[in-house]
């Protein structure tokens, strides 16, 4: 990892620091600064109210040409979050062709809170999730506010 | 003659009557006349032979000394085609460059832009350009034009976005956009999009939702000279893609593109196969190697199904049968021939399949082939099985050729080492000797031919036409099959056999053209029948 990338990821723990966005902890190592432990409430207004969930984002060894990579460590019921033990998320400008190096995490952060609020089910990684977030959403927010109190409490 | 004869018999027929009408048959009537010419009058003439090496000598009495009104000797079967090199392809580029230029009165680079956005479709894009030219500006990547060129500057106070870099003296780049980011986190920027994700085209400014393109102008500010050929190469290759009538040619290493001017949607009609000048054959319509007689859509389900068929279609005909009654697929894995089928309860002889209370005593040793039932079973069991059958027999066939080929290369290749022994011990000279050459080049480019016959022949329906070319097919195999027996003689006797393989060579070559002729001829003019839709 370059010394520019260091100096970047730094700069940028620094600014999330002084404005941190509401609901939200970051747990930082500087002895692994490419990997931040991230503790978000679920939003007051979504079906993940009471929720706490851990993230993980990872900064590649090309950060910032390459975008972050973010995982929910917390199981969570969300068309856009994968259904496994990666809980990968992969869409907006965590895309590699739409992600540009000006991009900050903490414009990630508030892209994953804006989805928890109101997840895209245009673009989804769990199809079957999206239906049902179209078709069905008493069912949808049923098995959602089942998993926070099963898994994210 | 044996054709002739059928024509005359079934003439009075409705059927043949209308058909006469439709494809204009006519008996083929000159110097070779083992076979019946049916050409559709519309399709003469439309074809020019482009490619003149190939003009010289496929003298085919049988067709020329009727195409009166055809000035090139080109065959039915064949399109006209340019190869282009690389360097050919950036002079196309360029030229269109210039002349689109012009017309629109923007610089090149801008130029470029414009057209890779249009996907080179020129007069698509001058005419979007006349009637909205802001929206195709902007949907270019060229929006909010600025009057300095871009060029690298020192800037009093500049922080850089990217790597948050602020020293004094930091060189910084922008393009007319204004998105100013320090030199070096533009050239990895651009470094990571060239050589990682390999885009060329479509490369936009790196400033948080700019979607202006990187100009090859600024690009040259920036990036090493690897880099730039690099580039290059990729903009050339999205060129080649963009364009409908330009295809890359598939084989290894081969840089050669290739234009042809048909379209996608008359692949049902035409097998478009074109030949590089890196020696490859292959198909315009789908890039697979030279598949003619069969059309791309035909090739394409024969690929499929062998992938997911032959081989389970194989062990199912040699190791099972079906029962009598319901036709469940049984493996018989026991000793026993007192079968009882799992599905349906019935009882049979797995020897002779008849129902097994005929059987009385006779236990474990079926001695009863002559019984009704058992032959009434088996001849239901033959019906129900036919397909399966005819599958495997065309299927064979053309695995058959395509193993053939191959070992008609691997003896060729032996071959080629004692020819140098040949030409000391008979002193023949290499010209000489290169008629093994020729063979064996039309032994493979036979067997190819013939490969696909039986693919295309596993689907067509037969109607008049099925005939002729089975009758072309055997043709064309036994001819190929006696030019390859010659291949396998001892080396010692290959210099009495030359002139023989020669005529043979010829021969497998007219017989090639003639199959393949009248093929894409009733392609052409739709007199196949096809037991599937093609697409």
């Amino acid at each position: 990892m370059s010394a520019g990338s260091k100096k970047r990821i730094l700069k940028e723990y620094g600014e999330c620091m002084n404005d941190t966005p509401s609901g939200m902890k970051i747990n930082f190592d500087e002895q692994n600064m490419t990997e931040w432990e991230v503790l978000m409430d679920g939003p007051e207004q979504s079906v993940y109210a009471g929720g706490h969930f851990k993230l993980k984002i990872t900064f590649p060894i090309e950060y910032p040409f390459k975008p972050p990579v973010v995982s929910f460590k917390t199981k969570i019921y969300h068309p856009n979050v994968s259904n496994d033990e990666k809980g990968s998320m992969c869409l907006g400008m965590l895309r590699p062709e739409a992600w540009k190096p000006p991009n900050k995490v903490v414009s990630v952060l508030h892209l994953i809170q804006t989805l928890l609020i109101e997840p895209n089910s245009d673009d989804s990684i769990e199809p079957s999730i999206a239906t049902e977030y179209k078709d069905n959403r008493k069912e949808f927010e049923k098995t959602a506010k089942d998993w926070v109190k099963r898994y994210a409490k | 003659m044996d054709s002739d004869d059928e024509f005359n018999s079934s003439q009075g027929s409705e059927d043949e009557f209308m058909n006469d009408q439709d494809s204009d048959v006519s008996i083929g009537d000159a110097d070779d006349g083992e076979f019946l010419v049916l050409r559709p009058k519309k399709s003469v003439n439309k074809f020019r032979w482009l490619d003149s090496d190939i003009d010289i000598d496929e003298g085919d009495g049988g067709f020329e000394s009727q195409d009166k009104d055809i000035k090139s000797s080109k065959h039915s079967y064949e399109v006209d085609f340019t190869v282009y090199s690389p360097e050919q392809i950036q002079e196309h580029q360029n030229s269109q460059i210039g002349e689109v230029g012009n017309i629109l009165g923007q610089p090149p680079e801008a130029t470029a832009i414009l057209l890779r956005h249009a996907r080179w479709n020129k007069e698509r894009l001058i005419e979007s350009y006349m009637d909205r030219t802001e929206e195709v500006l902007e949907s270019a990547g060229l929006g909010e034009s600025a009057s300095d060129p871009p060029k690298i500057e020192k800037i009093k106070g500049f922080a850089c976005d990217i790597c948050c870099e602020d020293e004094p003296g930091l060189e910084s780049f922008a393009m007319k956009c204004g998105h100013r980011f320090c030199v070096d986190c533009y050239k990895h920027y651009l470094q990571t999009k060239i050589k990682d994700e390999g885009e060329a085209a479509r490369i936009r400014c790196p400033g948080d939702g700019c979607n202006r393109i990187v100009d090859s102008k600024s690009l040259d500010f920036l990036v090493s000279d690897n880099l730039k050929d690099r580039y290059q190469e990729l903009l050339t290759r999205t060129y080649v893609d963009d364009k409908d009538n330009l295809r890359w040619c598939p084989a290894p290493n081969c840089e050669f593109a290739v234009e042809c001017g048909v379209k996608d949607k008359e692949l049902a009609k035409i097998v478009p196969t074109v030949h590089c000048d890196c020696g490859h054959f292959f198909c315009f319509g789908c890039s697979l190697t030279d598949h003619q007689p069969a059309p791309c859509s035909l090739v394409k389900k024969w690929l499929k199904k062998c992938e997911d068929d032959s081989e389970t279609a194989n062990w199912i005909s040699a190791n099972t049968k079906e029962c009598p009654k319901c036709h469940s697929t049984i493996e018989k894995n026991g000793g026993c021939n007192h079968m009882t089928c799992r599905k349906c309860r019935h009882e049979f002889c797995w020897m002779c399949m008849g129902i097994w209370s005929e059987h009385g005593t006779s236990w474990y040793n079926c001695n009863r082939f002559e019984e009704k039932s058992g032959s009434e079973a088996r001849d239901a069991q033959a019906k129900s099985r036919q397909s399966l059958e005819r599958y495997l027999h065309y299927y064979n066939r053309y695995a058959n050729h395509e193993q053939s080929a191959k070992l008609d290369k691997d003896i060729y290749l032996k071959t080629e080492k004692k020819m140098s022994q040949l030409q000391i011990s008979t002193g023949m000279s290499w010209i000489e000797v290169q008629f093994l050459e020729s063979a064996s080049q039309a032994l493979q480019q036979c067997r190819q031919t013939l490969k696909w016959t039986y693919a295309f022949a596993y689907y067509l329906a037969r109607n008049n036409q099925t005939e002729i070319f089975e009758d072309n097919q055997k043709d064309l195999e036994m001819a190929v099959e006696n030019l390859s027996e010659m291949f396998e003689k001892p080396i010692d006797q290959l210099e009495s056999l030359k002139v023989e393989m020669m005529d043979k060579t010829a021969y497998c070559n007219k017989r090639r053209i003639i199959l393949l002729n009248d093929t894409a001829e009733n392609l052409k003019s739709s007199n196949w029948e096809f037991n599937v839709v093609l697409s």
